[in-house]
Order: structure tokens, then sequence, then C-alpha cells
């Protein structure tokens, strides 16, 4: 809904330029990247939160009815615990924190606390705002003025003055869930009501337990094991590293207390996996990524971050840097609209078309028919780079990656079959075994059959045919069966070497098969694996500026400004300042050659010093002879010049004023010449 | 991360452990890497091969990188044109390696080289001059220096610099011939040492100028130590940093800037001498900055669609901000920060939300209140969209974590858009993973040259005579409105500071001192007289309160002892 409102303010502001087409689509589209994201982050974590949830409603059942049996009376007296592992990126966690919240609130209790470490540094705060948060009322916390602002609220309210202790939860516990049926102190007035259990429990969630201090989060669980008769309590722990966390900041003694099961959400890694592989490796999302933007990205979050979220953030950014700078994008959406605006286009603007690179050789007013070819392409596409996948990644040492994404990326780089990966791949297939060889095939029927293209489904059936011959062919050659390439012990190089000695040999039939269903993998790539910039108008659906992703999500700007510094013909173009690499021209601004003198000095830099030097340098550039000042007369403009652009460098953090010594700066970074 | 921990994450079976020296290394040929790339890349690929099959994906994921980065340099200067230089300028090694001692000559060395071809290029002083390839003699000369007595001959593993006062002793001969730049070096504390040292180093210095007297001086007055490290093995960048840190001593000249004729200028005759005084590239950035306001559509856009705007670079971005306010929200509810105020609070940006957006009259305890009734309100009315322009978020008074909390809780708002700019080249350092997804960023180079006019005339720096003209004219206005008793009593505190004002370690007159005196000019009768008359100060920031180590209240006025004594000087003339 909000983003429905954001686009249409957009339309609204843009729409003198007459661009409004192209943000339409653009919001319509970030739209549906929210839905996917969202259904994707749901369909991920939901076997975690199903399996927390279970935990939660079995682990308030056994509150209540309690056999005798000794085992349930040990534990009754344990907290139940449920530690989840969230993965590094801590700010990904909060969606998965929130549905958590939403579900248990929906389906299980209305008692739902959580909170964070940096809210609660002592175990007064902590108790407070569990208290705060579980009674939605304001919680007074007696004695000490630090707290006195709290005070102050409940004079407002007197009712609700209630003490900070877990006694008063207990209390207010057994009256809240007295009355029938159990009211929830927050909305959620509706129907869900009557599906709570008869005395929900009070879960308390710790969304960063790494974070917590040790000796709050001991005394807390201390103080709540006291209380477990009285109160079904249930701990959840996100926990962003390892499960070995809880030992190392609990004690056995405060670890015994509580009864711990683990759950594992899905690794980051997996979770771009999935959403590379539902948003990029489809025919049916039409913005697609150049190779070079994909590795950005993809690189940014390998080796900087790890969020998904900031994924998806470059995502968008390119969607709307694609919308807003190339033209032809109001032709990338669903097919049947791409060919209604391309009409259009044709009969407005003609340029447009001609423009562009890739449609050098094609006539006028094909627009329609090109913008077939290229869906139908996609759609031939994902298929044939699946199969090759599935073909390619069991082979040892992964000649052409591992994940999908990196043959993905080979694919739109240049013709895979011409690289050298491909070939060495290829030769390896050909010493598959049998029955890996079989597995491998009828995975790629399967994926055959079940894409759309006619063209393809052939393909299928036709491959189908061959793995069923080379399974009967097998009860003809049984020596066969035990290949030993198979076996990942063995390096390339001995595989080759076997395979020379081999040729000499008469081939088996499996070995005659086997070259067949090769080639005939090879030349299913050959025809459906063109990389993209081979069709014409990929423009439409290709986002391709790799420069500008990473300039605005992973800039670096003290690299900016110490090449402004160091070498300002970058940005000033003028021939004055043009010159090679390490040298500055004595014409430069003040500031650059400010800076470049202080590069000269050790930690201590003397003012009087660099401001001699700088004199030199800028009478030099007035061109009068440098050696007619003397020593202590500087003129007064200099002097000020001087004093700007020292001041600067202290600005910009480069220097600093110390005390070290009489008119002496610090010098605050290494090296740099 | 290593390769090899990412390599088990995917798996989950494989863990190897990583040793400190394959670390340093992977570091290392990263650092290269950023240089040039091709290089690096058949590094990795050579590591690649020694690498088990588990290791590829990591591996091959680092190429990629590089590759990526590569690229993405050779993109940015496809499409980047003007603004898009970054990428060609020093890479990582040259703006992040350590520093290596200097000589101290140096700088001016440079100025006069530069001077000599005026408007021409200048080279400096090569890396490979005949002097710094230095003889075998040197070589053995500066161990000497570094292990105080070793074996001549030996050969020394790792030697970077000979004690700075060794070369200044050699130095300084030589250079007074020249010049009468006179060096030594910053005192420190560790006086004690000091004797000791110079006595050894005195015996070595005898020592050395028994063999090659003459020209060992010269040679090491051009001596880069860096150099020397060639002969044995290359020191670790560590290493580097801890020989640049390792002795307290730096040698600079003594002199000062009382030389000056015209010692200090105050700002009033800065701000007069710079104004007016056209820029000698002004034709050029004036184009650079036309190109950035070509960015001005596209920021109101990604501003309405969720993102916020960041801008970096050389130059004053406080212009160019102001030209976006102008050209783009004068139609809505917007609030302009000045980062770079030193007195700016975060209190002070909330109330002006509170107060002048939401028009909202009550106040508030605590920071934290009224933030949640920020958020509170700024949700329920989805419509009213608030424009934040921030120059430099990174300034002084708003680098605190909680300042920098608080920021992003409002930029993360659905209708609260941020546009900000940032000129340390540290400030990224502000923000972690958690802010900065709170932020959510889009980073714009927008290098300006234009000068810092506003931003640096609230720094007091050194070069700048404080005139002290605003303290003094509150001093008086507000201490005209006090009782003759008050203003005598402030007199007091005034001429003890004074009286105090050479000794170094005076941190303000002890409140029992302070009242006995004022008992003696029966100025008071009671401390607890005193004691309000001085909140009544304290509150009209004239006076500072300290607590020493021994819990005695010390009482201060800020106030530089020149103004002071206009101060006095004025009331007595009254």
């Amino acid at each position: 809904i909000n983003q429905f409102y954001l686009s249409h303010k957009c339309v609204h502001c843009s729409s003198a330029s007459g661009h409004f087409v192209f943000f339409i689509i653009y919001a319509t589209r970030s739209l549906i990247i929210q839905i996917h994201q969202f259904i994707l982050q749901e369909d991920l974590n939901k076997k975690m939160l199903d399996g927390l949830l279970e935990f939660v409603k079995k682990s308030a059942a056994s509150f209540w009815c309690r056999d005798d049996d000794w085992m349930s009376r040990m534990r009754a007296s344990e907290i139940p615990t449920a530690a989840l592992v969230l993965g590094v990126n801590m700010p990904d966690h909060t969606i998965t924190f929130e549905s958590m919240t939403e579900l248990l609130h929906d389906s299980l209790t209305p008692f739902v606390a959580s909170v964070q470490a940096k809210e609660c540094t002592a175990m007064k705060q902590l108790m407070q705002k569990v208290l705060q948060r579980l009674m939605g009322t304001n919680v007074m916390v007696d004695e000490d003025e630090a707290e006195a602002d709290l005070g102050f609220h409940t004079r407002d309210c007197p009712q609700k003055r209630v003490n900070c202790s877990l006694s008063a939860l207990c209390d207010w516990y057994q009256s809240a869930t007295k009355k029938s049926p159990v009211k929830s102190p927050r909305k959620r007035l509706s129907s869900s009501q009557s599906e709570f259990l008869q005395s929900p429990p009070v879960v308390v969630i710790f969304r960063d337990l790494e974070a917590f201090s040790p000796q709050v989060l001991q005394d807390f669980i201390l103080v709540c094991s006291q209380y477990v008769h009285q109160l079904p309590l249930v701990f959840i722990f996100g926990i962003a590293t390892s499960p070995s966390t809880i030992q190392r900041m609990l004690p056995h003694s405060v670890s015994s207390l509580l009864c711990i099961e683990l759950f594992q959400s899905l690794s980051c890694t997996q979770h771009l996996a999935t959403i590379i592989d539902k948003l990029f490796l489809t025919s049916k999302f039409h913005f697609k990524f150049s190779a070079k933007v994909l590795q950005v990205l993809v690189g940014i979050f390998l080796y900087h971050d790890f969020s998904v979220c900031n994924f998806i953030k470059g995502l968008q950014l390119s969607l709307l840097e694609h919308f807003h700078s190339q033209p032809l994008s109001v032709l990338c959406c669903h097919k049947q609209e791409a060919l209604v605006h391309a009409q259009q286009l044709n009969d407005r603007d003609g340029c447009v078309m001609k423009s562009q690179t890739s449609l050098l050789h094609h006539p006028q007013g094909v627009c329609q028919k090109l913008l077939k070819s290229l869906h139908k392409y996609h759609k031939n596409f994902y298929p044939a780079l699946r199969c090759l996948h599935v073909l390619t990644s069991i082979l040892p040492k992964y000649p052409l990656g591992k994940q999908i994404r990196e043959l993905y990326v080979l694919c739109l780089e240049k013709k895979v079959w011409e690289t050298q990966e491909y070939d060495s791949a290829m030769q390896l297939i050909r010493m598959l075994a049998k029955d890996e060889l079989v597995t491998c095939l009828q995975k790629c029927v399967e994926i055959l059959t079940f894409c759309k293209s006619k063209k393809l489904k052939k393909v299928g059936q036709q491959l189908q045919d061959i793995t069923y011959t080379l399974y009967a062919s097998t009860i003809k050659c049984i020596n066969h069966l035990h290949h030993p390439y198979s076996s990942f012990n063995y390096s390339f190089q001995t595989l080759l070497e076997m395979k020379e000695c081999r040729r000499t040999r008469r081939k088996t039939p499996y070995e005659i098969l086997r070259n067949a269903v090769v080639d005939y993998i090879d030349n299913l790539v050959k025809t459906h694996l063109y990389p993209p910039e081979s069709q014409p108008l990929y423009e439409v659906w290709y986002y391709s500026s790799s420069g500008t992703v990473r300039r605005h999500l992973n800039a670096t700007p003290r690299t900016s400004i110490q090449t402004a510094l160091s070498h300002p013909y970058c940005y000033l173009q003028n021939e004055a300042l043009k010159n090679d690499s390490g040298i500055i021209s004595s014409a430069a601004p003040d500031i650059c050659i400010i800076y470049k003198l202080h590069l000269e000095c050790g930690r201590l830099i003397n003012l009087y010093d660099w401001l001699e030097a700088y004199a030199t340098v800028a009478t030099a550039a007035e061109g009068k002879d440098p050696s007619a000042i003397e020593g202590g007369k500087v003129d007064e403009l200099k002097h000020a010049r001087f004093i700007r652009a020292v001041s600067e460098l202290e600005f910009l953090g480069f220097v600093k004023s110390t005390k070290q010594k009489t008119d002496h700066v610090a010098r605050l970074t290494w090296g740099g010449c | 991360m290593s390769p090899a921990k990412r390599a088990a994450e995917v798996s989950g079976l494989y863990v190897r452990f990583v040793g400190d020296a394959e670390v340093l290394e992977h570091i290392v040929e990263r650092r290269e890497g950023a240089k040039v790339p091709k290089g690096s890349v058949q590094k990795l690929l050579a590591l690649k091969e020694d690498q088990g099959p588990q290791e590829c994906e990591g591996s091959v994921g680092e190429q990629d990188y590089l590759d990526a980065l590569g690229t993405g340099a050779t993109a940015g200067e496809e499409d980047g044109g003007g603004g898009g230089g970054g990428s060609s300028g020093p890479g990582g090694s040259a703006v992040f390696t350590f520093q290596t001692a200097k000589r101290s000559h140096k700088m001016a060395q440079m100025a006069s080289e530069m001077a000599r071809a005026p408007g021409r290029t200048v080279t400096f002083c090569s890396p490979g001059s005949p002097e710094a390839a230095g003889s075998p003699s040197r070589g053995s000369r500066g161990a000497a220096g570094e292990t105080r007595t070793p074996p001549k001959g030996r050969k020394v593993r790792f030697v970077s610099s000979t004690p700075h006062r060794l070369r200044k002793r050699l130095a300084a001969p030589n250079l007074r011939s020249e010049s009468d730049s006179d060096l030594s070096p910053s005192h420190s504390e560790d006086e004690e040492d000091d004797d000791e040292e110079e006595r050894e180093e005195k015996e070595e210095l005898r020592e050395a100028e028994l063999t090659t007297p003459s020209k060992v001086a010269a040679a090491a007055l051009y001596r880069t130590p860096a150099k020397k490290p060639k002969k044995g093995l290359e020191p670790s960048l560590v290493e580097e940093y801890f020989t640049a840190h390792a002795s307290s001593k730096v040698t600079t000249s003594d002199r000062t800037l009382q030389k000056l004729q015209t010692p200090k200028l105050d700002q009033e005759t800065l701000a007069r001498l710079l104004d007016g005084k056209p820029s000698s590239y002004a034709d050029e950035i004036n184009q650079l900055n036309k190109e950035h306001e070509k960015f001005f559509s596209k920021w109101m856009l990604q501003l309405q669609l969720g993102f916020n705007v960041l801008l970096y670079g050389l130059g004053s971005k406080k212009p160019l901000l102001e030209r976006f306010r102008t050209s783009r929200l004068l139609g809505v509810t917007h609030l302009v920060v000045n980062g770079f105020f030193p007195s700016i609070t975060l209190k002070s940006i909330l109330n002006s939300i509170t107060v002048e957006v939401l028009e909202h009259q009550g106040s508030f305890r605590s920071p934290v209140e009224q933030m949640d009734f920020i958020m509170k309100s700024l949700r329920q009315d989805p419509s009213l969209q608030v424009y934040l322009v921030i120059h430099n978020i990174d300034g002084p008074m708003l680098r605190s974590e909680k300042t920098q909390q608080a920021l992003g809780q409002l930029a993360s708002l659905t209708n609260v858009h941020v546009l900000a700019s940032i000129d340390h080249i540290n400030a990224p350092l502000v923000w972690d993973q958690a802010k900065l997804s709170l932020f959510n960023w889009l980073w714009y180079e927008t290098t300006t040259y234009l000068p810092y006019a506003e931003e640096t005339s609230y720094e007091n720096s050194l070069l700048v005579q404080q005139s002290g003209a605003l303290a003094l004219s509150s001093l008086t206005h507000v201490l005209r409105s006090l009782t003759p008793n008050a203003r005598g009593i402030f007199r007091l505190l005034a001429e003890f500071q004074l009286e105090s004002r050479d000794n170094p370690s005076y941190s303000g007159l002890s409140f029992q001192e302070f009242y006995q005196r004022c008992r003696e000019a029966f100025l008071v009768n009671s401390d607890v007289t005193l004691r309000t008359q001085l909140t009544e100060f304290r509150d009209h920031k004239l006076i500072r309160t300290k607590k020493g180590a021994d819990s005695v209240e010390y009482l201060l006025i800020p106030v530089d002892p020149a103004t002071l004594t206009d101060f006095l000087e004025k009331e007595d003339a009254q």
C-alpha cells in the first residue's frame, strides 16, 4: 500500500516531464519485487517458524498438564528456551523477528515481549522493558533518580502504577488469564482470541543475545527460574554467530536452568541463491542484470555485509536507474503490454529505437518482431542454463562453478562454449560414470519437460529416449559399471592420462552413447546459451551500468577526497593541471599544494616551515622569483590563503592542532606519497 | 573472512585452520589487488591450485570480485566522465599505507623544487636517487644505530630507521652551514631515559665519525630509511608502522610563527582578504558544479522512493545543497541542519521537528521520549512529508552513537527524507551495519572544490587570532545586569585567574578558597549566598565548575586571558 502511495506521488511530480509511463512500470515492478521478497522470506523461514511455534505450544502445554513421572518433573523446573541461529547480518533479522512476533500473536499468545540489548544495559531496565511490553503499561521503578522520569508518568495515571518485579507480573498474569476469554492487553480482540490456550505462554524474545551483558542475562534467568511454576515463561534467543555463545555467556549453573532447543535458519548465502534463482533465472521477471552488475552486487554481499536486504536495495536501485536512464525500458514488461508500447513508440519517435546500438543492423519497424524473439530467447535460455548446471555442478573442481549464479555470470559474459573451462567440463562429462550421468540426465529431462517452450519440450523428449537407451546399454557391458573416474580422489590430470590410453581401445557401446549425449548437450548449449548482448533489443531487459551501482552502494569517500587532492586534473579539466602521476603543478589549487607539502612531513608539522614552503610555491606560481621573499615576510593574502587551506585540511581530518610543541600540528594519516 | 571459512559455510562440512601468516598474505595480496587487478588475479589463481576442491567456490568468488571491481572501475571511467574520476586515482595502497619516517628538511626542498619550475610539472625527489641507494658502510651503520652494538657485517633482518636524534646530530652541522634552521626533538615526558640514550648515542656517533665522517654525514641527510630493508627481508607493514611510532620524538624545526611580521590574522581580516578573490579555476569549478546540478531531479525521485542521499567529495557541498533546497524543496516541509555548527545538539534538532514541523507545544523530558513522539506522529500522518537537509552529518557534535542512532531512526521513516553531506575522511566509520541499514544511503560523489568558508569559520584554528569580541561583549552584557556584589565576586575570580595565567597546571579556584576571599572582601556573608550567585553565573555560562581528583569543586572562567584582561580594563574604565 505504501509503495502504491509512493508511486502515486512519483507520477504526480514527474508527469510534467512526460516520463510518467516509466514510473508507473517502475512502481509496479518494485511492488512485485517486494511481494516476491516477502514470499521468499516467509517461505524460507517457514520451516523454522513452524518448528518454533510447535515448540512454544508444546512447552506451554507441558506447563499445565504435568505428568507425575520423574522426567517431566525435572523438566518442569527448567525454562523452555528456543535458540535461533540467524546469521551474522543483524539488520536482516528485523523482518524475521517481526513476522515471528506476528505469528505468535496471531496463533498462540498475546503475551510476547521483544527486547534488544541496546535498551537493556542493566537488570532493572531489562525487567522494566519486559514488563512494560507484556502488560502494555508504564512500569514504576522504585528508588533512584535516574529512572525518575518514569515516576512522572505514573503520576498521570496512578491506577496503572505497578511495581517492577516478577511477582507483580505473576499477579497480573493470574488476573489477566482468569478473565475468560483471555483479554489481550494490546489490540487483537478478534476471533483469534478464542483460539488461545487456556493459559497462554509468556514469550520473551532476546533479539541479539551476543550483545547482552552476561551478568544481566544471568540475573534475569535466575530470577525467572524462581517463578517458573507460576508463569509459563518461554525464552527465545536470537543468535548471530554460533550456539556455543550460550555456553560462553552463561555458566553451567545458569544454563542448566534452561531447556534449550536449537533452530537453524537458512544461511544467508542460501537465501541469496534462492532469490537469484527465483528472480533472475526465470523468464517471468523481465528485468535482468548484466554480468558485471551481478558480480558487483554479489561481491558486495559476499565481501561486505552478507545482507540480503542490501542486495534487494541494489536491485531496486538498478531498477530505478534502468527506468530512469534507458528510454527503451518502457518495453520491459509483459509481452502483450510491451507490444502495445512498442507500437506507440514506433508511432511517436523512431529515433529512440534507432539510437540503440543493438538495432544498428535492423530495419525500422521490426521492433515487435524483435521483442517477440527476445521473449522466446529467454524462454529457452534459462532451462538450457539449468540443464548445463545440473551436469557441471557434480564435476570435480567445478570448472564452471558450483553455484548456478557463477555459471549464469559466465554465460552472460561471453559465449560459454568458447571458454577453456567449458572444454574441460565437457571432457569431464565424457568420463562420467553411468549412474551419475543417468541421474543428471533425468534431472535435465525434468527441467525441460516442465518448461514452457515447445522446442525445449521436444529436446527433453529426445533426451529422455537417450536416457532409456543408456539405461539399457549397461546391461550389455557390466564391466563399465564401476567406473573409477567418478571418484573425486582422482585429479584431473590422471583422468586425462587414463583417457589418453583408452583411446587406443575400442569404444564400448556405453561410451559411444555417452559421447552422443555430450554432443547433444553441447548442441543445446550452442543453440540456446548465446550471451544476451547478441540479441537485438537486449537493452530493454538488461541493466549494465555496474559503475553506477558500485558508486552508489559501495562508495569510497576517502579515496575520492585523496584523489581530488593529489590529482586535481581528474576533476578540473584544465591543461595547467594535466601531468603524470605523483606530480603536482605549482598552479594547482591551494589546498592541493598544502596537502602535497604536508605529505613530506613526519608526525608533526611546523606551521612556520609549512607557510614558508607554501609561500615559495605560490610566489613561483605567480611568475615571480621565489628567492625574492625574505624570511618572515609573507604577504598577507598568501598568509590568509594558507590559513584557509590548513583549516580545510583540519576540517577534513588530515591534521589536528597539538600542544606537543608550539605552532605545530599533528598529522593524522599515514603514507600517501 | 578467509575463503576456507566461507567454503565451510557453504558445504557445511569442511573447516580448515588458517594460520596468521596465511591471513596476512591474503590481506597483502588484496591490497595489491586493489591497485593492479591483473597481477593479483594471477596470484589468486595460483592460490586456487594449491587449495582443495572444496575451496573453489571461495577463491573463484574472490577472483570474480576483483574482476568485478576492476571492470567496475573501467565502467566508471566510461560512463562517469568528469565525476567518475575516483576510480583512476590512487589505489588502496597509496591511500592507506603506513607512514615512513621523513626527512625533516624535505618539505622546504620540495617547495623549492616546485617553485623552480613554475607552472610546469615537477617530480619529487625520486626514490631511486643515487644517494638513497646507499653504500655498504651506510648499511652497517644503520644497523649500528638500531641494534646498538652489532658485530660488523652482520646481516640485519629488519632495520627501518635510525633514531631521529642520531640523524639530527649528523645532519645538524651540515644544515647550519646552509640555513639557520635549527632542529630539535619535541619534548616528551620521558626525560629521564633521554640522558642515558643520548650518552649511548654519543658513543656510537664517535665511533661512526672515526670511520668515514664527512661522507657518512652527507649521506645520512638524504637517507630515506624505508629504502634500507631492500637489503634484508621485506619488513611487514605492521613492523613499519611500529617503527614509525617507536620513538616519541619527532624532529622538526623550532621556528615559530612569532617570526612572522604579521603573526596572526583575525577572523575578520581573513574574511576580508579572501573575499572576492576568484579561484584560479573558477570556470572548471563552475562546470563541475553544473554537472552535479543535473542530479537534482534524480535525487528528488530517489528520496521519494525511500532512499536517502549522501554526498561526499572534496569541497564544500553547502552551496550545492542550498541550490537543491531553493530549487526543489521550497513548496514542501523541510528542515536544514548545520551539522558543522559547534553547539548543535540532537535536542535542538528534535525540538525544531516537534515545534516547527509537528507544531507541538509540550515539552519532553528525554530525547528518547521525544523520538518516540516524533516517530508516532509521523507514522500516524503519512501525508506529511518531511525533508531533512543535513550539512555535515559527520559534524563533531553529531558523531555520537546516540545521535546517529536517532537520526537513523528518523531516516528510516517512510515520510522522512534525508539529504546529507560528509567531509571528514573517516566519516563512514560513524555508522555500523545496523545504522547503515536504517539510513539506506545512496552515495553520490560531488567533488566541488569550493572553499569550506562557513564550515571552517567555527573552528578555533590556531592560526587565527581569536579576537574574543563576542565573548567580551557577552561578558559585559551579562555582568551589567547583575548586582554590584555579584560583579565583585566575578571580578575576584577573574583577577585570580589572571594572576595564575602562567601556571600551566592551574585548574581553577577551589570553592572553599573562593569563599574565604569573598568573605574577606565583604562580598558574601554565607556560603549559601555564594552558591546561589555561582548558580546564576553558571546558568549564563560565565563560569565552569570542575570536580578535582580530591572531589573539591574548582571554578574557572572559560575565556582566554587576553579577553579577560580587556574585560577588566573596560570595567576599570567605567
